[in-house]
């Protein structure tokens, strides 16, 4: 069952900024300057209950305390084997005809 | 120096040195001779390892001895493609065996070695790459903890698949993962956990992870002697940041394959930058690409160490390049005629390996020299959904010809549409003499600084000025 709560020592996902667009580095192209450099970490609640979206502690495998906003509870991997792909499908068909080409 | 409290970007940077120092366990000044000119020889002997001690620590942890296996199909399809007299035959250094699935297991396991013998409590490294899962696993193995530090996520919170799939292995060996957004500042942030956490900094491009890649070379000239009798003729290394290309040329060298020509291969991505929030996404090669190959042939010292053990224009002889499209063909190739499923990286590489084979006679022999492990994210089908997700046109077509980084990524029609694209090696080395010069100002190098850049740049004294007036004619 989904809940947007969270409670002490749960696996959680929180966010932060880091540098605001002002803070960071001299040299950047346009589009990255204008936006703020941003974090996500992953750890164990230290706050007792905390809903999505609280500011919140989290304790990391590293044992380092952190504080950012709550995005995620019990968060899962999102990449996947991707779909079938058109363009690549035959690849492997045609390759093994040319090479049976040889024995004819 | 300033204060520890003060975390902004610029009093972090101002203390990098003292926090390299520190968490390197490496004072570089030892090293300067005068000027731009260091010791490169000096550096790797003092504070590296013995090739057989480099053997000995990674044995005690599973890392290196691969298998080296002809491709037999790959090579058969060679042939047929091949003009009469033509087509060298190509072996692969199945790198993937490593225990966390890279060749990064062997720069991994010095360097976390090391911390642990320094008496580090934890190591970290700044890395979006497999390297990330190879400290991990290292980690894990000598009871360090790790925190591994990527460049993930554009603005927008989209992940690259393939980095997502690197971080998830990380947590998988009970790292610390902390995703960043897109920016250079990545060093910024890794600096500032390497001074709040005191643990040892596993970078890339410490002499420690140099060495540990030099068993990669050695290995491969002492099994190609057993398999075919004699040193490989050429040595293909997929090259972005220039550990892989140093590492592998220094240990072929040391087991005395010193005919052996060494040639880097990297994907086009010319065109996109590298700190760009927008172009972070039209790229479908995470690494092994032009936006770290040139940019840190042309200036090692880039890296997050004061001196880069990573010097790749010492020991290439020839740089070649090669498309997106063209590698997810061969990625298919190498799965279906080979039975090998493997990740991106190597298959750079061996796409070039391929085009190069048939210009090489048929009794000369090429070593392709790692692969890596594939799965979510990683696969052609991941990334190549993700393109599409991100409006890049996905077709087949002539890849050399058709192929635009950050538009279209063009799937070849037939195996002899597999070719490269040269980029002279001289040009880099004279890229890397004029980002020298706009750094230094046009000055008179002393001799000992004229003698660094002969061996920095493999290139004679003459070259090396005839090559400065052309710029500063330039520059003017």
């Amino acid at each position: 069952m989904s809940t947007n709560l969270a409670k002490k020592g749960d696996w959680v996902q929180v966010q932060m900024n880091i540098l605001s667009p002002e803070e960071r580095a001299q040299y950047l192209p346009e589009d990255t300057k204008k936006v703020p450099l941003q974090m996500r970490v992953k750890g164990f609640l230290v706050d007792e209950i905390a809903s999505l979206g609280a500011t919140v502690r989290i304790k990391t495998t590293t044992d380092r305390i952190l504080s950012g906003i709550l995005i995620d509870i019990n968060p899962k991997y999102t990449h996947n084997f991707g779909e079938p792909i058109p363009e690549l499908m035959k690849v492997g068909i045609e390759l093994r005809e040319f090479l049976a080409g040889d024995e004819k | 120096m300033t204060s520890t409290n003060d975390t902004s970007y610029d009093a972090v940077m101002s203390r990098r040195t003292e926090i390299m120092k520190k968490a390197v366990g490496i004072d570089y000044e030892e090293f300067i001779v005068e000027g731009i000119a260091f010791d490169y020889e000096k550096m790797m002997k003092e504070v590296g390892y013995s090739i057989d001690e480099v053997r000995q620590i990674q044995s005690e942890t599973c890392v290196g001895n691969t298998p080296l296996v002809e491709l037999k199909n790959i090579n058969r399809l060679i042939r047929k493609l091949a003009p009469k007299g033509k087509g060298a035959r190509i072996f692969l250094k199945d790198e993937a065996a490593n225990p966390s699935g890279s060749f990064k297991d062997r720069r991994a396991a010095v360097s976390v070695y090391r911390a642990k013998e320094f008496g580090y409590e934890g190591v970290i490294a700044a890395t979006s790459g497999n390297y990330g899962a190879a400290v991990a696993s290292q980690a894990a193995k000598r009871g360090l903890k790790c925190i591994i530090v990527q460049e993930c996520y554009d603005s927008h919170w989209r992940g690259q698949p393939e980095i997502l799939e690197k971080g998830r292995a990380c947590e998988a060996y009970g790292a610390e993962v902390v995703q960043l957004t897109v920016g250079p500042e990545l060093f910024y942030y890794t600096l500032l956990l390497l001074e709040q956490t005191g643990y040892f900094n596993a970078s890339l491009y410490s002499p420690y992870a140099i060495a540990g890649i030099e068993t990669l070379g050695y290995e491969i000239a002492l099994q190609m002697k057993e398999l075919t009798g004699k040193e490989p003729d050429a040595v293909i290394v997929t090259h972005a940041g220039g550990g892989l290309i140093t590492g592998t040329a220094r240990g072929l060298k040391k087991a005395g394959a010193i005919g052996t020509k060494i040639i880097g291969a990297s994907v086009d991505l010319r065109g996109l930058h590298m700190a760009s929030d927008e172009d972070f996404n039209k790229k479908y090669f995470t690494t092994g690409h032009t936006g770290f190959g040139i940019p840190f042939a042309v200036f090692p010292d880039r890296s997050d160490v004061p001196k880069n053990a990573a010097r790749p224009l010492r020991y290439m002889d020839r740089y070649v390049l090669v498309t997106q499209g063209e590698v997810f063909y061969v990625t298919e190739m190498l799965a279906q005629l080979e039975g090998l499923q493997r990740g991106p990286a190597g298959n750079t590489s061996l796409t070039a390996a391929i085009a190069l084979a048939l210009e090489m006679d048929e009794d000369q022999t090429i070593v392709v020299n790692e692969t890596e492990y594939t799965g979510a994210g990683k696969l052609p089908s991941a990334q190549l959904t993700f393109a599409k997700q991100m409006g890049m046109v996905v077709k087949r077509g002539d890849s050399i010809k058709e192929d635009v980084p950050g538009k279209v990524i063009a799937i070849p029609q037939h195996p002899s549409q597999i070719g490269v694209i040269e980029f002279p090696v001289e040009d880099m080395k004279k890229s890397y003499l004029k980002e020298l010069i706009k750094r230094e100002g046009v000055r008179q190098f002393s001799d000992a600084e004229m003698q660094f850049l002969q061996e920095d740049l493999h290139a004679s004294g003459e070259e090396i000025v005839k090559w400065m007036s052309e710029i500063k004619e330039v520059l003017k």
